[in-house]
């Protein structure tokens, strides 16, 4: 089997909490806009697409407890990647999907890569997917990220969806769009951190189209230094719904954060609520955790950490 | 052995500087049970808080065993073993109750050691030790939990601000027993500000606080009574009833 680089096994470690490809299971490592090492398992077969970059994952009907992970790790600076997986997940599966993204940029040339994502999630499934993003390299080139992930939920499904950025990522732009069906359910966890000059919008837009649909979107994220971030999180009730949006901000130094929820009712009896904060980091909580031992730079370390667990 | 000698803090209010504290002399003894009560606004919390460098004093020196502490940080003397409950614990969200008594330890506390500090303040420890320290605890848990990370992190001068504030009856027996139980197992100086009669009947020694000064010092059996006193005889309204 080919061999990884260092660097390349440290970003999957960060990525994917991978220190090695596994050995079993599904997955499909993409290095550097190729595929490099793919394995389907009996219930979950990983097919390269013909007309474009990327792969269709088909999970058997009724396959439960299994992950797939497909991970991206970039250290090629001025890759332009652009990926097109899709999810095929049939009735009564419950499965784990783990796809991260590293860019290391130790040149001048952006490197970027846009991952668009579909789910189609068939009936009474638990799916979670798992989605770590993340930037290093000392070049002066942007890592640059704009996924996309639009998932199709089918009646009775559960999808958790975890998302987070944890540094280093220049610019990105997310989108996420989820359409749920009869009795489907979704939770959102979208965690960002920013710093330096970097940028970074969120979309979201949620269709609560079937009878008894939920939806539970939770935003945090942390703005450093001189960083830009935009949320636009939007829930529409088309049905008897629930739908909760939460978003909240830490802002530091220079930041600017704009965080605009939108929730929409199409239906009588769709319930929706949303919440928004955007703050400093409170002085009661550095003082407390100060009067522990901590000294102050600890002490906002702590509560970053704990905010974006 | 901490001792204030004559400390002073002003505050600055709308027409120039309020006196908050004036001319505090106080000694507390390792091992003693201190509570200090008062009327509200006579300067008790903001003792505390010069006590554990919140607040800096205008003038007078603070010693903790022989050493001057009075320009040192929270930080600093949090490290030399002053541990302080706030009146009105702030909340985090995210962070895990589990932590929260980790950071006060100084170490990561395993599963079990955790619980313990917990089952010590009343709370059932599987409910609570994964919880976070947010929003979702009541003003109750969130001080019994307060106490905890006292009790994890320890010290030889312990502080209370007001533990009992929040705290329902059931709980409250639990609490005193636990104060009694620190004062009976370890050599540090405990330090409450309490309006609670059974709080301040645990004390060795109570101490009056009232505009800004230490108006009255001294056991229990003698300074209790002219409490009651005080309290009923300020209030024309409490003695006619």
């Amino acid at each position: 089997m080919k061999e990884l680089t260092e660097v390349q096994k440290m970003m999957l470690q960060k990525v994917a909490d991978m220190a090695k490809m596994p050995t079993e299971g599904a997955y499909n490592l993409r290095l550097n806009g190729k595929g490099f090492v793919r394995h389907s398992s009996e219930h979950i077969d990983i097919v390269p697409k013909e007309d474009k970059p990327g792969i269709d994952i088909y999970v058997k009907e009724g396959t439960k407890g299994e992950t797939v992970s497909i991970p991206v790790v970039i250290d090629q600076s001025g890759m332009d990647d652009l990926v097109y997986n899709d999810f095929h997940i049939a009735d009564g599966c419950d499965v784990t999907i783990v796809a991260g993204c590293g860019i290391h940029n130790c040149g001048c040339d952006d490197s970027k890569h846009n991952g668009i994502h579909t789910f189609y999630v068939g009936k009474n499934c638990h799916v979670r997917y798992q989605e770590k993003h993340y930037g290093a390299g000392d070049g002066t080139g942007g890592r640059i990220l704009d996924p996309q992930t639009v998932l199709y939920i089918g009646e009775g499904s559960e999808v958790y969806l975890d998302m987070s950025q944890i540094g280093g990522v220049d610019s990105t732009h997310r989108y996420t769009k989820c359409e749920l069906d009869d009795g489907a359910e979704l939770q959102i966890l979208e965690r960002l951190m920013t710093h330096g000059e970097q940028t970074a919008d969120s979309e979201v837009d949620v269709f609560l189209n079937g009878v008894d649909s939920r939806c539970q979107i939770t935003s945090r994220s942390v703005a450093k230094d001189a960083s830009k971030q935009v949320f636009y999180p939007r829930v529409q009730g088309n049905n008897q719904c629930f739908g909760h949006v939460q978003c909240d901000s830490i802002i530091m130094g220079d930041a600017k954060v704009r965080s605009i929820p939108e929730i929409s009712a199409n239906h009588v009896d769709a319930s929706l609520i949303h919440e928004a904060a955007i703050g400093k980091i409170a002085g009661e909580q550095i003082l407390k955790l100060m009067t522990l031992g901590l000294d102050a730079e600890e002490a906002e370390q702590k509560i970053l950490e704990g905010f974006l667990r | 052995m901490l001792e204030l000698k004559n400390i002073c803090f002003s505050a600055k209010g709308e027409t120039g500087g309020v006196e908050i504290l004036r001319n505090v002399d106080l000694t507390i003894p390792n091992g003693k049970f201190i509570v200090i009560t008062g009327p509200n606004g006579g300067g008790k919390s903001t003792l505390a808080k010069v006590i554990m460098g919140v607040e800096k004093p205008t003038e007078g020196r603070i010693f903790l065993n022989g050493e001057d502490i009075t320009d040192l940080s929270v930080t600093e003397r949090a490290r030399k073993g002053i541990s302080y409950g706030f009146q009105a614990p702030p909340r985090f969200k995210g962070m895990k109750v589990s932590d929260l008594l980790s950071c006060a330890a100084g170490r990561t506390l395993s599963h079990d050691d955790g619980c313990k500090y917990l089952t010590q303040v009343g709370l059932c420890s599987r409910e609570y030790i994964d919880r976070d320290v947010d929003t979702s605890l009541s003003g109750g848990e969130l001080k019994r939990i307060e106490i905890a990370t006292i009790l994890a992190k320890g010290g030889n001068v312990m502080i209370f601000d007001e533990p009992e504030a929040g705290i329902d009856l059931w709980s409250f027996s639990r609490l005193t027993g636990t104060f009694e139980s620190i004062h009976r197992n370890t050599d540090a100086s405990i330090v409450i500000i309490s309006h609670q009669e059974r709080i301040i009947r645990l004390a060795d020694e109570i101490i009056m606080v009232s505009d800004g000064r230490i108006t009255e010092k001294g056991p229990v059996e003698e300074i209790f009574p002219k409490i009651l006193a005080n309290t009923t005889g300020a209030c024309s309204y409490l003695e006619e009833a």
